[in-house]
């Protein structure tokens, strides 16, 4: 016999928990099913970068939405999540690379969107004094900001479930099927029954998809990243490259993370990554040729999180293009803590009231599939 | 000098030069296989034979006749053809093989067709008030100074806790002129009737009438109080008094000096971090590997012999690293196997008799909860500095297990990665949680294990699809 709730939440990362909360904060009354906990992959362990720095065009929209969100976080959750605000800069380490950063400023303009500013050597040396003397400028997002990824995911599934959601952590989804205009889908010995589903499931969630007759070009990847012993504090913004793979960021206890989109081998059925210490060490040398300050700095901990990589580097967000009450929010690429929050809020509309206020509509899986609903 | 491994792969990789360690090198090189011993210590021996080949003190019977037998294992590795480097640091493994390894500063890669990891054992957190205090250290690091440099305590001393080694260390302090002022014996008075029978085993075991003797010893020269229900370390940023209870009866002494010992437990980070299965020990009260009978672990060809494969002390260590190392001949050059001096079904035998005695001592000797369990402001992580209150308030907020605990606290995230607080940790929360320590699992561990430089990772050689990504374009 199915429970019935008002909606089924698949994934327990950072996505699906935004997304239960917000249907709470609609009045619903959802249940969040994650097979692990709420956390445990991806959500749980990134860099927690809050960026609106370098993205893509198609996500910005969402992306500048989060941010107010983000900004307000304690109020939405009575938690901070560690979350503070001393912008990103991307740093152009030569003339080309800056002649890059100010076509893409330009563009952004164009379009009406001012959260990237290009900035010269001397605003560069002002924000990050320790970068070398060599790099040229590049863009400041000033708003932008860190977060402690695991304490926030953590705290969105408190807050849904203080606020009524029922969670179910240490159970895989399964069986899920359409029948009589609800979805069920089982968690262990229970079953669950809604009018809507959203597969937020991560590296999980291209198989959901392709049963459910929605294939996309997904494949499963496993960012790595390290972290220092603590080291004097030198440094306040986030900094990423312009050229090369790295980012960068100091936290208030003086330890330093290392990331920038080297890959693990993803094991993906046994929950499991094997760190690939020959890139890591690009990274190394890369950290070793910008700051010299950090070279005596000793690695203690290296890891991956494992999440699901689009072909084009963009999510699918939205309603299935085939299947009524089916909603997709996965494939984040690589980026996709810092649109959390909002993507929550614009799917707790989309499911609500049937449409929102931010331009998501080149998120939608309809771009692998039209429409035959 | 530092000396580099001389190829990239090899057939077996053996490391920790420890009791198991130099058996399992032995045994491999002498059948052929090409052989790696790699070891974090400047010379020969682990912990319990350590500085066997360069140690101070000559008078033999200080160190006992059974420290003397790593002499004769070390001689028989220096006749076989394994390479052997010392102040190597493995500081990762995987499920591929894949080693990585700190020699002098700079790090090199090997591969293996079979692993056998010797990394012993670690000493058990003793998380009392006041274990912080500059002035506590274990018996452990007492017994590496003595060992190493003959150093031995000349102020106020007091050495509480339980297990073997911990009178092994006392009689050794003794016998080489150091001061202990008393002996606090943690040990529960119903681990004597728990252990009573598997008694007899015990009676027929090497380490009763070793045992017995040294226990004499040692009590002959110092004021040895049983029964301690109760332990705290104090003083204003130096350990100034040491008080406790037993019998009911409380007491404080000044103490310059307090050495703790409550037993040791596998060194898992290693072989966790390579993604072996472990379960919870619910009589030694820690992680140990599954393993099959050979010492094979649940990742396919990396072995686990000595004190990491569970706790059985340095006779079992011998034999199950010429256990493994025979698994892996029959592995990998079935006939040299023949060449080899014992048989499986030996081996086996002299196990079977080296592990006599050892659920005797492990019921004796199980920790009591309130010297495992810590309550209030008594730190837990050290690195961190979190106390036992602050891990059941992130309990209270949600965090189920340790790695949930990690996003609240932070708790084993410091360079320890967990060797001083992992199994507080594990057993406070499954406390608080009402679940068993096998429910609340463990720290999921990662490399490096052991820290490296910036600097030195960054020297390491790149694979070539990163020199061709950091092109500019």
């Amino acid at each position: 016999m199915s429970k019935n709730v008002d909606a089924i939440v698949i994934g327990g990362g950072i996505h699906g928990c935004s997304t239960t909360l917000h249907l709470c904060l609609a009045g619903l009354k959802p249940v969040l099913i994650e097979k692990d906990y709420a956390g445990r992959h991806a959500s749980g362990v990134n860099a927690g970068g809050v960026r609106q720095l370098a993205r893509h065009i198609p996500e910005i929209p969402l992306s500048i939405r989060s941010m107010g969100i983000w900004e307000k976080i304690t109020d939405l959750l009575d938690d901070d999540c560690s979350f503070e605000s001393h912008g990103q800069v991307l740093v152009a380490e030569d003339e080309d690379e800056l002649a890059v950063c100010r076509a893409r400023v330009a563009e952004l303009n164009a379009l009406g969107f001012t959260h990237e500013e290009l900035i010269d050597a001397a605003e560069l040396r002002r924000l990050v004094p320790a970068v070398a003397e060599t790099c040229p400028g590049g863009v400041v997002s000033r708003r932008d900001g860190a977060a402690n990824p695991a304490q926030t995911t953590t705290a969105f599934r408190r807050k849904a479930e203080r606020l009524g959601a029922t969670v179910r952590e240490g159970v895989a989804a399964g069986n899920i099927r359409y029948s009589d205009g609800l979805w069920h889908v089982d968690a262990g010995s229970e079953s669950f029954a809604a009018p809507v589903l959203v597969n937020a499931a991560g590296a999980w969630a291209g198989k959901i998809a392709a049963d459910l007759g929605e294939p996309v070009p997904v494949e499963t990847v496993a960012p790595m990243l390290m972290i220092t012993s603590r080291v004097p504090h030198f440094i306040d913004p986030v900094v990423i490259l312009r050229g090369r793979k790295l980012s960068f960021k100091q936290f208030k206890n003086g330890t330093v993370l290392i990331g920038g989109g080297h890959l693990a081998k993803p094991y993906q059925d046994r929950n499991e990554t094997v760190l690939d210490w020959k890139s890591l060490a690009t990274s190394a040398q890369t950290v070793f040729e910008l700051f010299p300050v950090m070279r005596s700095a000793t690695i203690v901990r290296a890891w991956a999180g494992i999440e699901a990589k689009m072909k084009d580097d963009i999510p699918v967000f939205g309603p299935s293009s085939r299947h009524r009450g089916l909603y997709h929010q996965f494939g984040f690429s690589l980026h996709g803590f810092q649109l959390g929050p909002g993507a929550g809020a614009v799917m707790a509309e989309l499911i609500v009231n049937g449409g929102t206020q931010t331009r998501v509509s080149d998120l939608g899986i309809d771009r692998f599939h039209p429409s035959t609903l | 000098m530092t000396v580099a491994p001389k190829r990239e792969d090899y057939d077996v990789v053996v490391i920790g030069a420890g009791p198991a360690g130099l058996a399992a090198a032995a045994t491999s090189a002498e059948a052929g296989l090409s052989t790696l011993l790699l070891d974090e210590n400047i010379g020969p021996g682990g912990q319990v034979f350590r500085a066997i080949a360069s140690t101070p003190v000559t008078e033999r019977n200080q160190l006992g006749a059974d420290y003397w037998v790593g002499a004769d294992l070390v001689q028989s590795l220096r006749a076989s053809n394994a390479e052997v480097i010392h102040r190597a640091t493995v500081w990762s493994l995987d499920r591929n093989l894949d080693i990585a390894v700190s020699i002098g500063g700079a790090s090199a890669f090997v591969k293996a067709k079979r692993v056998i990891l010797a990394i012993g054992a670690l000493e058990r957190p003793f998380p009392i008030p006041g274990w912080t205090l500059p002035g506590v250290m274990t018996a452990g690091a007492a017994q590496t100074m003595l060992k190493s440099s003959a150093l031995v305590p000349d102020g106020r001393t007091v050495i509480a806790g339980q297990g073997p080694l911990l009178w092994l260390l006392a009689a050794q302090i003794l016998r080489l002129g150091g001061r202990i002022d008393r002996i606090l014996d943690t040990t529960e008075r119903g681990n004597y009737f728990a252990a009573l029978p598997h008694a007899f085993a015990f009676l027929t075991s090497p380490y009763f009438a070793k045992g017995l003797s040294m226990m004499r010893e040692v009590k002959a020269k110092v004021q040895v109080v049983s029964g301690v229900t109760e332990l705290a370390a104090s003083g204003d940023g130096q350990l100034a008094s040491v008080s406790y209870v037993a019998g009911g009866k409380r007491e404080t002494i000044p103490t310059d000096l307090l050495l703790l010992h409550q037993g040791v437990v596998p060194n898992v980070n290693l072989a966790m971090a390579a993604g072996i299965e472990h379960r919870w020990d619910d009589l030694q009260l820690c992680w140990s590997p599954v393993l099959d009978a050979s010492g094979n672990s649940s990742v396919a060809g990396i072995a686990i012999a000595g004190d990491g494969a569970g706790i059985g002390g340095a006779n079992a260590a011998v034999v199950r690293g010429r256990i493994a190392a025979r698994a892996a001949v029959d592995a990998l050059a079935p006939a040299s196997a023949a060449k080899l001096p014992a048989t499986m079904a030996t081996l086996r035998s002299d196990l079977a008799k080296a592990e006599r005695g050892r659920l005797f001592l492990d019921t004796l000797f199980r920790p009591a909860p309130q010297f495992r369990i810590p309550s209030g402001d008594t730190i837990v992580c050290r690195c961190e500095e979190v106390t036992a209150k602050d891990v059941l308030d992130s309990v209270a907020i949600g965090a189920t297990g340790p790695n949930q605990l990690k996003a609240y606290r932070r708790t084993g995230m410091g360079p320890c990665q967990g060797r001083l607080c992992g199994l507080t940790v594990t057993e406070l929360m499954a406390q608080a949680r009402g679940k068993t320590p096998q429910e609340i699992g463990y720290y999921r561990l990662r490399a490096p294990v052991k820290p490296i430089t910036l600097a030195e990772l960054a020297a390491v050689p790149k694979s070539e699809a990163d020199v061709k990504a950091v092109v500019r374009g």
